[in-house]
């Protein structure tokens, strides 16, 4: 039985891999259930995604935030606390942006859009701090206080908003003349809304593993994550690994923020409801894994299935939520991998036969 | 603000809070039994999917009156088959209970409504039904205030109140309830003493799923008389703080259930009082959600979760 887990630990890849498989499978049962063809729904999915520039820039506009907030999430995890606030942290982050890139817009570009970015970071962290803060000194559970948080977001990123940024006559905010377009990319694949915010995604991943994996502060902060009373013991302070996790996750998030505003849309809205970023952001975070390389990976995956799922619904007329099944599904096959392995069990006894012979 | 109006708000305030009830009932029967419900959000969303189509269905067999009570019985189903998709992957294979119960939440937005669309055409929202009317109950009703506010409500509602009380009952008072408890704080002692930890565990996850899904029925058969995909828009989560805010206790939860409808039934009414006037409305609107965490800092403090909360079950490990 160790050797055979042995097999399953030294090639991880595999389990995801087969549970991205199976959940396409029951996508397709889902469709065929429903009367449609599921050929037809995926190759047009897919065709959608890669079929032009412009549309696969798109794709990899949806795809960042998906980054940035999945790393929150799974930042978060790591250190042992589940952020469900990156949704709260993305709207903070957005109204920073906002503020600073109107109210500064006399500052060079190369000065303003920095600080549009920084200010960004540092308010979705801040606000993500006081959750840590909360739990730090106060044992107050971070799911209730990030929830709440969300809210307060939401209606005093409005208020902010409605009060000092209003475009008149309109719900939203005035144009914001600090930018995080790639204009030269931006011709190049047919006006899609590229953006450097990309860029930092990817910066972020690589720093969350460097950070993680690679400093003292880092081994701290997962052995906080792993067992607190054990790194309260060998004498870390386990308060301040709690707020300091919060504040970086928070960080991400919130630049998230700033790629939206200032890359994509270059105004704020007046949110009716929550804009479900951090929703995203759990899911990304839940299929990465929680590894900064899977959650890239993963913010791919589900970025290609979203976008590409308007494509289903026009060409074989398949509604378009069916891609929330399918990446529930392989979510749950990741998490249930005793399943996987079940599947997985008679390819691997074959293998280890044809080696005795 | 006059008394009529004080118990119009008094009333809103439990039409809002009854879906709040049930769910975060729900959660409380998962998590004692030691098993992180995430995913009430998606129960919820299964219940009232249910309850709008069942009772679509039932009203158009000519049911009438009995029709919502179809839905409702729909939703109960509905909600304890979506449960069970957690209970598996969480109990029986041991998975993160986190994940299965973020899981849960994709597959009901999913599910749901390719099924509408799948049943009604394309339409993302299903027909409009007619749902519960208001019962009063003859001679409380007249009772100023209080007659107008509790005693002239949806029959739900009235369910809901006496849920919570033989639910508290039932978890404190009763055999079951002490074995339930037992399970989320020590299962290996529970076990020892002859107790099923994992088949205690099927039971309060599967009883979550009922509770959500009526909870979910709730908003369609009262509230908005459709399912469509923002039916259920977070209610799920604010049961979840709920529970968590009412320390895992049912009259506890039932208070914060209350204070959370109040907030949501403050809205429609604060234009009413002139002092109001000059503050932004979205300062209103935070309200409930800032003076939850002062609250939670001020009086509340450490909230105790179940010990074993989160934690699979394994015989093998002492």
């Amino acid at each position: 039985m160790n050797k055979f887990k042995k097999i399953f630990t030294t090639d991880s890849y595999i389990v995801p891999l087969v549970a991205i498989v199976l959940g396409f499978l029951v996508g397709a049962i889902v469709m065929l259930m429903g009367g449609y063809d599921p050929i037809a729904a995926y190759s047009a999915l897919f065709k959608r995604v890669f079929g032009n520039l412009y549309n696969f820039g798109e794709a990899v506009r949806e795809m960042t935030p998906l980054m940035l907030t999945g790393l929150a999430v799974a930042f978060a995890f790591r250190s042992g606390m589940f952020n469900i606030g990156a949704d709260g942290q993305v709207m903070i982050g957005m109204t920073a942006a906002t503020v600073v890139g109107i109210k500064f817009a006399a500052l060079p570009a190369f000065l303003l859009v920095p600080l549009a970015v920084i200010m960004a970071g540092v308010c979705g962290g801040l606000w993500a701090a006081i959750a840590g803060y909360l739990k730090a000194k106060r044992g107050i559970n971070e799911v209730i206080t990030t929830i709440m948080l969300n809210w307060i977001a939401l209606y005093l990123s409005n208020y902010i908003v409605r009060a000092f940024l209003l475009l008149p006559g309109q719900n939203r905010s005035e144009d914001i003349p600090a930018s995080l377009s790639m204009t030269f990319l931006n011709s190049l694949f047919d006006n899609a809304r590229l953006h450097w915010g990309t860029a930092i995604a990817l910066a972020a991943a690589v720093f969350f593993y460097v950070y993680l994996w690679k400093t003292k502060q880092g081994y701290e902060m997962r052995a906080v994550g792993y067992n607190p009373h054990a790194a309260e013991y060998a004498g870390m302070n386990v308060g301040r690994n709690v707020v300091k996790a919060m504040f970086i996750s928070g960080v991400f998030a919130g630049l998230a923020g700033a790629g939206e505003v200032l890359g994509v849309f270059h105004y704020q809205s007046v949110f009716a409801a929550s804009p479900g970023y951090g929703f995203d952001g759990i899911a990304v975070a839940l299929l990465g894994l929680t590894h900064p390389l899977g959650v890239v990976l993963a913010a791919i995956l589900y970025g290609t299935l979203t976008y590409g799922s308007a494509g289903m619904s026009f060409a074989a007329d398949v509604p378009p939520e069916l891609i929330r099944i399918v990446i529930g599904s392989i979510i749950f096959f990741i998490a249930a991998q005793g399943i996987v392995r079940w599947v997985l069990k008679p390819f691997y006894f074959k293998r280890k036969k044809e080696k005795v012979l | 603000m006059d008394l009529q109006t004080l118990g119009q708000l008094l009333n809103t305030t439990l039409v809002f809070s009854t879906a709040l009830i049930f769910a975060s009932l729900g959660g409380i029967f998962s998590e004692r039994s030691g098993v992180v419900n995430i995913g009430l959000e998606g129960l919820m969303m299964f219940g009232a999917f249910a309850a709008a189509v069942g009772g679509y269905y039932a009203q158009d067999a000519g049911m009438g009156g009995w029709a919502p009570w179809i839905g409702v019985l729909c939703a109960m189903a509905v909600g304890v088959l979506g449960s069970l998709i957690h209970a598996v992957a969480s109990i029986t294979f041991k998975s993160d209970q986190t994940i299965s119960g973020t899981v849960i939440n994709f597959l009901a937005a999913g599910s749901t409504l390719y099924m509408v669309k799948l049943l009604f055409d394309g339409s993302a929202e299903t027909p409009l039904i007619d749902g519960f009317d208001k019962v009063a109950i003859p001679g409380l009703s007249k009772i100023p205030v209080i007659g107008e506010g509790i005693f002239n409500s949806y029959p739900t509602t009235y369910l809901a109140i006496v849920l919570v009380i033989v639910i508290y009952f039932v978890l404190f008072k009763t055999p079951f309830g002490l074995r339930l408890r037992a399970v989320g704080e020590h299962p290996s002692a529970a076990d020892t003493l002859g107790v099923k930890v994992n088949r205690m565990r099927y039971i309060g996850v599967m009883l979550s799923g009922l509770m959500a899904g009526i909870g979910g029925a709730t908003i369609t058969l009262t509230t908005t008389g459709t399912f469509g995909h923002n039916t259920i828009s977070g209610q799920g989560f604010i049961a979840i703080a709920a529970m968590i805010f009412g320390k895992w206790n049912p009259l506890g939860a039932f208070g914060a259930a209350v204070f959370f409808g109040f907030s949501q039934a403050i809205r429609n009414y604060v234009q009413l009082f002139e002092w109001s006037k000059g503050i932004p409305q979205e300062f209103i609107f935070m309200i409930p959600y800032v003076l939850t965490i002062i609250v939670l800092v001020g009086a509340v403090g450490r909230s105790a979760a179940p010990k074993a909360l989160g934690q699979p079950y394994d015989p093998g490990k002492r």
